[in-house]
């Protein structure tokens, strides 16, 4: 290739870059500004949200799943049926896979089989927010929430990789094909392609109400199983039940310092 | 090496031709006299912006909405004109502008515009059966 | 320099026309899983990573394994080499290529996929792989267009490239530690959780990055005039010996640590790969097979006198590149998720889709591969013949 052609060739490269910075650019120009956002009145706020689960309660009510529908309803999580495909945002596991290092060879079978409760454990140090490349998963710092952008999520995976608990799930399929009770227009579905998990509820924190599930088990048979609160605050209920009583966080030897403890 | 001058001239036509496709393309179609009429709400004064401002800036505006929620956890939106609005795609602008398909998609589909949103989003015209 | 890639003979366009149409094929493949989703692969919640993440690993050693010819030829001044180096680059190129298409396949948004960019994380060992390995892309490009540029008009190289190619080969250790980082950062993944996993990496990449070019160069000396050189050859196959050997020490240090002490959720794993849980042994023949071919390939390397017969040469390289493919692909990614974090025992295997959207993309890396390396051997036949 001669001089001129590639003089050429530069130029023609630089000025295709040029028009299309330009197009991207798009000014406020005549039309005044605009508004700004700001957090709602109604907002509870709590400085490091936290879950207890009374496992004795809830194993009274054993066949009871009205936390489980009020979250899934709620939110829109697809109901798929095949195990490998699920989506979930709490869901009972069995006593044995939840706390694999608390059953032993003389644990009853039955009572490795019993079901826990167990969700996104909105961790000190997640994992997961660790490993993605992207933020599109994150801790919010004022009240520990482990947050997700759907809007960002390039949908690698490697979160629900780094997740010791299971929490997230992928959308393989188009989720809206398994929303057959109708969908709740208050929240967005996802899309396929992107990761999900329990958000304990941020959008009805912002509405001054508690996590969806905890409202539907105190409506329960179980009522109780589920508190919800501000772990710094000493004297909010889940603070004084975990200082008084006995409980335990799953996997706690990884360092992740789960905010969902168990009472046992 | 040798050059053939009259192929190289005619793939540059070509080529300028295929690249200002979208641009000639739309200048065909406005000419046959396809404008968009967005249906507006009725009973509504006014937009949670101007009229103006909304034309140009919606997309914008949405920007800052999605990431004040979504990032910053602020679901009020105060407008320049000082009224409060929640701050939600589905329940806001779908609030007022009722009929996504004789609104938002009149514009999109005449400037070729295809926002995901709605995949996740939820039109409520559809699910009251006004949509398409 | 590009001219020479469209003349050939009949060989040639029926291979670039073999490896278009499997190019097609995949981009139909994936095509289908844009449409579908994932939920044409064979992962899941338990596995969700497998074929495509498996090749990516195997693929970031060969790109790095391009250092085992560019050190000992620019550092060392050992001349042998000399004709090898270029193709050793334009085989980290091809690579680098096929590795960041297996990411891309991988993605569930792969429209967003500049949101990486856009949103820099640094602490996300996965921004960071994208990063050495754009970068090393770069490097190579670079590199081996200025030098090869250089020998074609028959002047030495510009003296700015010294430093740049003395850059690459860190570089090189970095993306496959990079790499192995990736895994080896997670607490959720006992199988994973060793400090040797980037040494390990390393030791099979330059077993395996070197063992497909002595296959390539066999077979580039077979159907053209361009003769990479029975010395370099040599060397190369020395090189492959000692990779495999401290790859398979690696290993048993590995397994050492893993099986004698008995910490259950690191010995599971190993468990599910040499013997299968629970009657689920996916895995089993494959992890078996690839120990067989390495315990054959090192016995005739070991030996002179059959590492030296071009053949024999040719059979032992293939069966390293496919026994390191099982173990580090197949192997490490895959049993890493088996038994998951919860205890549950799902297994993987990929599906046609899968495999053809890999077939396709390994059909763009040999197109890449095979015009490169036309476009190298055609110049060295100009430069020989004068
Ligand atoms: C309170 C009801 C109301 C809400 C909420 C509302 N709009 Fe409007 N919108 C209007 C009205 C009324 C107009 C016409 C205003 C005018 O012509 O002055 C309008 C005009 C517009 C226009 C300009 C259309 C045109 O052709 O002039 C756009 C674009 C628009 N709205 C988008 C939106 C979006 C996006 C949202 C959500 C962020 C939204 N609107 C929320 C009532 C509303
Ligand atoms: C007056 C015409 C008009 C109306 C009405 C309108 N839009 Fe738009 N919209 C546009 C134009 C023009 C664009 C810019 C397309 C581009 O930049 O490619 C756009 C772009 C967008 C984008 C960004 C798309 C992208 O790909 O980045 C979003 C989101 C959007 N509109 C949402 C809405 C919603 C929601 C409504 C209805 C409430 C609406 N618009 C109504 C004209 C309109
Ligand atoms: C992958 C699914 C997905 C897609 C695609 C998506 N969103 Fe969202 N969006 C969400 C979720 C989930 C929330 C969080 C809702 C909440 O917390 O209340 C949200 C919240 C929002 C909010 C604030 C709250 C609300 O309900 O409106 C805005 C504004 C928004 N998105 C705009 C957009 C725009 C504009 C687009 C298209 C350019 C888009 N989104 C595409 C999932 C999605």
């Amino acid at each position: 290739m001669d001089e001129s052609k590639r003089g050429f060739l530069k130029i023609a490269g630089c000025s295709v870059l040029g028009v299309l910075g330009a197009a991207g650019m798009r000014t406020a120009t005549d039309v005044g500004p605009g508004g700004k956002a700001v957090e709602s009145s109604t907002t509870l706020s709590g400085k490091k949200w936290g879950m207890v689960v009374d496992s004795q309660r809830c194993l009274e009510n054993e066949g009871c799943t009205a936390c489980i529908e009020a979250c899934h309803s709620t939110h829109n999580v697809p109901n798929i049926a095949d195990p490998k495909e699920e989506v979930k945002w709490v869901w009972k596991e069995s006593y044995e896979h939840t706390f694999p290092t608390q059953s032993h060879e003389y644990t009853k079978a039955s009572l490795k089989e019993k079901p826990v409760l167990v969700l996104c454990n909105h961790c000190e140090d997640p994992p997961c927010v660790r490993v993605c490349p992207t933020q599109a998963t994150w801790k919010r710092e004022e009240d520990g929430l482990v947050m997700m952008d759907q809007h960002r999520c390039i949908g690698c995976r490697y979160c629900m990789v780094a997740c010791p608990y299971g929490s997230r799930s992928f959308n393989w399929q188009d989720p809206r094909n398994a929303l057959q009770g109708g969908i709740n227009p208050e929240y967005p579905t996802r899309t396929k392609g992107v990761v999900e998990k329990c958000n304990f509820c941020a959008e009805r924190l912002a509405k001054g109400q508690e996590p969806a599930c905890v409202e539907a088990c105190r409506k329960s048979a179980g009522a109780g199983a589920l508190l919800f609160g501000d772990l710094e605050d000493p004297e909010s209920e889940v603070s004084k039940l975990l200082s008084e009583k006995f409980s335990i966080q799953r996997k706690p030897g990884l360092g992740t310092k789960p905010q969902v403890y168990y009472l046992v | 090496m040798m050059y053939d001058g009259s192929k190289i001239l005619l793939g540059l036509v070509i080529f300028l031709i295929a690249v200002t496709f979208p641009f000639w393309f739309s200048w065909v179609n406005e000419k046959s006299g396809f404008v968009p009429e967005p249906k507006l709400p009725e009973g509504e004064e006014s937009c949670v912006e101007s009229a103006e401002y909304m034309k140009a800036l919606h997309m914008d505006l949405l920007n800052q909405w999605r990431n004040a929620v979504v990032r910053d956890g602020r679901r009020v939106y105060v407008s320049s004109s000082g009224n409060r609005y929640e701050i939600s795609l589905t329940g806001t602008c779908l609030g007022c502008h009722s009929n996504k398909a004789e609104f938002c998609d009149q514009c999109h589909d005449y400037v070729g515009a295809n926002p995901f949103c709605w995949d996740c989003h939820v039109d409520t015209s559809v699910s009251r059966g006004e949509g398409k | 320099m590009l001219e020479k890639a469209l003349r050939g003979g009949r060989y040639y366009w029926t291979l670039i026309g073999f490896l278009s149409l499997a190019m097609f094929v995949g981009l139909l493949a994936y095509l289908f899983q844009m449409r579908e989703g994932l939920t044409v692969t064979g992962l899941s919640r338990d596995v969700p990573w497998g074929f495509y993440i498996a090749q990516f690993t195997f693929l970031v050693g060969v790109a790095a394994s391009a250092v085992m010819v560019v050190l000992p030829y620019y550092l060392h001044n050992h001349k042998s080499f000399g004709r090898l180096t270029v193709l050793g680059e334009f085989l980290a190129i091809a690579a680098c290529g096929m590795c960041m298409l297996f990411v891309f396949v991988d993605m569930g948004q792969p429209t967003r996929v500049l949101n990486v960019m856009l949103h820099p994380t640094f602490n996300s060992l996965m921004f960071w792989d994208f990063l050495v390995l754009s970068g090393y892309l770069l490097l190579n490009v670079v590199i081996s267009q200025v030098t090869f540029g250089a020998e074609r008009k028959g002047v030495p190289p510009p003296r700015w490239i010294k430093p740049v190619i003395v850059l690459s080969i860190p570089w090189a250790v970095s993306i496959h530690t990079v790499t192995a980082f990736l895994y080896s950062g997670l607490e959720a993944r006992a199988f994973w959780m060793t400090a040797i996993l980037a040494p390990r990496f390393l030791a099979s990449a330059f077993a395996s990055g070197p063992s497909l070019l002595i296959i390539l160069c066999l077979i580039v000396r077979r159907f053209t005039n361009f003769d990479p050189g029975r010395e370099a050859i040599r060397t190369l196959s020395q090189i492959v010996t000692y990779a495999l050997l401290i790859n398979v020490f690696f290993v048993s240090v590995e397994l050492f640590t893993g099986l004698y002490r008995r910490i259950h959720e690191h010995v599971e794993h190993f468990e599910y790969l040499f013997f299968g849980l629970e009657g689920k042994q996916a895995l089993v023949p494959w992890m078996w097979t690839s120990q067989l071919f390495v315990l054959a390939a090192l016995i005739v390397l070991l030996i002179p006198k059959l590492r030296k017969n071009d053949t024999i040469l040719f059979v032992t390289c293939f069966a390293v590149v496919i026994a390191i493919w099982i173990e580090k692909g197949l192997g490490m990614v895959i049993t890493g998720f088996i038994p998951s974090p919860l205890g549950r025992l799902t297994e993987y295997a990929p599906t046609p889709p899968e495999l053809l959207i890999s077939l396709g993309i390994y059909a763009f890396g040999a197109l890449v591969l095979t015009v490169l390396y036309k476009i190298a051997t055609s110049i060295r036949e100009e430069i020989e013949l004068g």
